[in-house]
């Protein structure tokens, strides 16, 4: 690599082969996002209340527990992807690195909690 | 990989050259809200599902931060809910509107600042809705 201009130094490169990869995963998890979220808020609506016997009962039926993983799934992927652009466009050279680290650690840790909590529930009703 | 440069470009997006509109604005709030609701919003969720699945006094816990012991939501609750509401139908609306973009329409310029005024309008009626179906409504 040489040490010119930024043009020079990446021209003849090509692209890194990532960009429509991350732009047609966001529309994906965006339309998911619209759907699972919609379904979210008009239940949560619907709930007589917030109390904890209502919501668990609410949240061990397979009805609820399902929709709600893949909301996770999708809401955690989605908000990934949101947030490599912030990092990429505020963040540069080491620390971005460190950041985009932080980002999936923060993501698949968050996620992982989720979802074991909702099937922790799930499965733990009928027993 | 790119070294400090010796020459720094402008880089985006870069606030200060942009004249203040609706489609600059809602292009601002739209990065705002998802980037919000994907650092506060994830986190509340998490805990919410930890809490439930931890059991009653866990639960009993996380309810305590944003409600008052009658139930009823406190302030807490009332900024973080209306908060997280206004910043959802916000991002909803923008993105269905990077959606319609995405298509190649809506970018004459009378359309585009239409749209972006109605994604707003619509945060703001949706939000006030679901408040006042929670708190009248029931």
């Amino acid at each position: 690599m040489g040490t010119g201009t930024e043009l020079g130094r990446v021209r003849g490169l090509g692209s890194a082969r990532e960009g429509t990869h991350h732009w047609w995963h966001q529309r994906l998890t965006a339309a998911a996002n619209l759907a699972l979220m919609t379904w979210f808020f008009v239940s949560l609506a619907r709930l007589p209340g917030l109390e904890y016997g209502i919501v668990h009962q609410w949240m061990a039926s397979a009805w609820v527990a399902i929709p709600m993983a893949l909301l996770v799934i999708s809401v955690f992927y989605h908000a990934r992807l949101g947030l490599q652009v912030l990092v990429e466009d505020y963040v540069h050279d080491e620390k971005h690195i460190v950041c985009m680290v932080a980002l999936n650690a923060f993501t698949i840790g968050g996620a992982a909690i989720a979802v074991f909590s909702i099937l922790k529930i799930a499965f733990g009703a009928s027993a | 990989m790119a070294t400090a440069s010796p020459n720094p470009r402008p880089l985006s997006p870069h606030l200060s050259v942009w004249k203040w509109g609706p489609n600059m604005l809602v292009s601002i709030l739209h990065r705002v809200t998802g980037d919000g609701m994907a650092l506060v919003g994830t986190v509340l969720v998490v805990w919410w599902l930890a809490a439930m699945a931890g059991g009653a006094d866990s639960y009993g816990v996380f309810m305590d931060v944003f409600t008052l012991n009658s139930g009823a939501l406190n302030v807490i609750g009332y900024i973080v809910g209306i908060g997280l509401t206004l910043c959802f139908f916000q991002h909803l609306a923008s993105g269905v509107r990077h959606l319609v973009l995405d298509t190649g329409a809506g970018y004459e310029l009378k359309t585009n600042k239409t749209f972006a005024t109605l994604t707003m309008v619509f945060s703001v009626l949706a939000t006030l809705a679901f408040w006042a179906y929670q708190i009248w409504g029931k």
